[in-house]
């Protein structure tokens, strides 16, 4: 036999670089780069240090979500209540610093906030079998109601005597000028790549979406596993409200609105499967990153905002496109 | 006690044990008693399922268990591994009792089992397939990472043990019924398994895959290990099995050598045409 049982076992089925083309992510970063390319020249005010800096902390937002969603993504489920609990929990946090705690106390309790919500959710769906569309659309209503409750549905913008502290939390940048909510999101993107790629639990969320019954039969523990993932979305959502809550120096009870369309968004057009099993945390990044630019690029160019759908919509089904082709040809 | 040791927990000692009884195949062999069900019964509310079955099943041996639809046979194979316990009748496992609450349970006695739609997950590779559940880790403590470098090596050390020419890096979504039967028994040879529950390993895949898969079965005997395998085809069964058990109605109707009986008879006994042998 020419073929050693060391070159089966090293064997791969695809070299690096076809793995890479071969890739949604890949050709989503193409385009963004394209665009950005494409923009410094057509405009005078893209390449400029203010919009970069507007555009990297714009994206962070949807991506630090996006993260959280691509867990639940890759177990085959949905989480459509991440904009309302990303609201909720900077609301408990402003709250509870407006009535005069500590920014640890606040912080602490919207994170505890999003996690109640999370393990919630993912009880209901995990144990008593509820699908994850229905039950998170009603704590889409549920947390957002709760947000108004918690404020009286005023805008707070007072944080008591730590208010400086969030402030500069999230509105800072405190390493070479980067806007400190950049940092936050690719601190939060390695963890969630290492725990994907590194991890018995993300090898398990990736079985779970690929076939959930085997994943039952040989052991794996399916249920508690889709509640932790349920409560990670809405931790990052939490996250994502505590920073967004120190950047924007307010918060209104319409913070976050819609914002689940975008995030879902961000992880398909990154590569993500919405019938479970695929999905990588670069993607995810990557995939808000090319909305944002759509988003920047419209109002730089001049096009009524009223168009921004019709782009972002189309960045969907083109990366989703990409994604059919590959498959026709795999499969001829 | 010489005999349970001949069913070891140990891979090399118990591979010494198995080749004389391969050896030995076809004659009246000593045989060591790795599971031995004495009066089950499980009923289903009003329903029997299963109706005072007793037998016992020999390490080494290939154990064909056949019956039609509704016959018992999965219940019988459900309580083996610890899906759900038996309302009457006790199960030993090396002369020990055994008591099974969840299939992990069994999983850690050494049952093993290869189920029909084979629990594979398309979307990850062949090594990822055979280790769901229990990959390997390296490093200490809560920053322990998955060893992907010595599952791959094992994983592929198994497929060329099984002679299948699977590729531990491989996608499982691109491969052939075969090799997916591969993927699913290469599970059972991780652990120390001392029987191997097959459910229709030979349903739904071409002629060739199905040579392929009966000397996988082989292999397993030959390692020591008790296969029962549970097939609608009867060429399958007498290509392999040692031993055949009939049911009906719950009951069992015969368990005898496949030397002793013949498709004909086994048919007349899967459908009642033959009452009892």
């Amino acid at each position: 036999m020419a073929v050693t049982l060391d070159q089966t076992i090293a064997h791969k089925q695809h070299t690096l670089l076809s793995k890479v083309f071969a890739s949604q992510t890949f050709w989503v970063v193409i385009a963004v780069i394209l665009a950005c390319l494409f923009l410094s020249v057509a405009t005078d005010s893209f390449a400029t240090t203010k919009n970069l800096y507007n555009i990297t902390r714009n994206i962070t937002f949807v991506a630090i979500v996006a993260l959280g969603m691509t867990f639940v993504i890759i177990t085959g489920g949905i989480d459509l209540s991440v904009g309302s609990v990303l609201c909720l929990c900077s609301m408990v946090l402003a709250v509870t610093m407006h009535a005069g705690y500590g920014i640890e106390t606040g912080i602490a309790a919207a994170i505890a906030t999003a996690l109640i919500i999370g393990a919630f959710n993912g009880v209901l769906i995990a144990y008593l079998g509820f699908p994850p569309f229905v039950v998170t659309l009603g704590m889409l209503s549920i947390a957002r109601s709760l947000a108004m409750v918690a404020s009286n549905n005023t805008v707070v913008f007072q944080f008591g005597p730590d208010h400086d502290k969030l402030l500069a939390l999230g509105g800072g940048a405190w390493v070479f000028g980067i806007a400190n909510p950049v940092l936050y999101m690719i601190v939060l993107a390695m963890i969630t790549g290492f725990v994907l790629r590194w991890t018995k639990f993300g090898r398990h969320i990736f079985a779970i979406g690929g076939n959930e019954h085997a994943a039952t039969l040989t052991g794996v523990p399916v249920r508690q596993i889709k509640v932790v993932v349920y409560m990670i979305s809405a931790l990052a959502a939490g996250l994502a409200g505590i920073i967004q809550t120190g950047w924007l120096g307010a918060v209104t009870t319409n913070l976050g609105n819609g914002m689940e369309l975008q995030v879902i968004a961000a992880t398909v057009i990154g590569g993500a499967n919405l019938a479970g099993g695929m999905g990588t945390a670069f993607g995810a990044v990557v995939g808000a990153a090319l909305i944002e630019v759509i988003r920047n690029s419209l109002g730089l160019l001049g096009i009524n905002a009223f168009w921004q759908g019709v782009f972002i919509g189309g960045a969907i089904l083109l990366a989703v496109l990409f994604d059919r082709i590959r498959n026709f040809r795999r499969n001829d | 006690m010489g005999k349970i040791a001949a069913s070891g927990r140990n891979w090399g000692e118990r591979k010494a044990a198995a080749e004389p009884q391969a050896a030995k195949h076809g004659e009246a062999r000593r045989l060591v008693a790795v599971l031995e069900l004495t009066n089950i019964s499980k009923h289903f509310g009003a329903i029997q399922a299963v109706n005072d079955v007793s037998l016992s099943i020999e390490a080494g041996q290939v154990v064909g268990l056949m019956g039609d639809n509704g016959a018992g046979k999965s219940t019988l194979v459900k309580m083996i591994a610890g899906n759900f316990p038996p309302s009457h009748g006790t199960m030993q496992m090396d002369g020990k009792e055994l008591i099974l609450h969840k299939p992990v349970e069994a999983r850690q006695h050494g049952i093993e089992i290869v189920h029909q739609d084979l629990a594979l997950c398309n979307n990850l590779t062949a090594a990822a397939n055979v280790y769901l559940g229990r990959e390997l880790r390296r490093g200490l403590g809560p920053l322990r990472i998955l060893d992907y470098a010595a599952m791959y090596k094992r994983a592929g050390q198994i497929f060329a043990e099984l002679k299948s020419e699977t590729r531990p890096r491989d996608l499982v979504k691109q491969m052939s019924g075969g090799q997916r039967q591969a993927v699913a028994i290469a599970r059972t040879m991780l652990s120390q398994a001392k029987i191997v529950l097959m459910d229709e390993p030979t349903a739904a895949i071409s002629v060739r895959q199905v040579a392929e898969v009966l000397n996988l079965i082989r292999h397993l005997r030959d390692q020591g290990i008790a296969v029962v395998l549970i097939s609608h085809r009867m060429p399958d069964v007498f290509d392999v099995a040692d031993r055949v058990i009939v049911m009906r109605r719950g009951r069992k109707v015969a368990d005898k050598t496949i030397a002793s009986s013949s498709p004909e008879e086994v048919t007349g006994l899967i459908t009642g045409a033959i009452e009892q042998v």
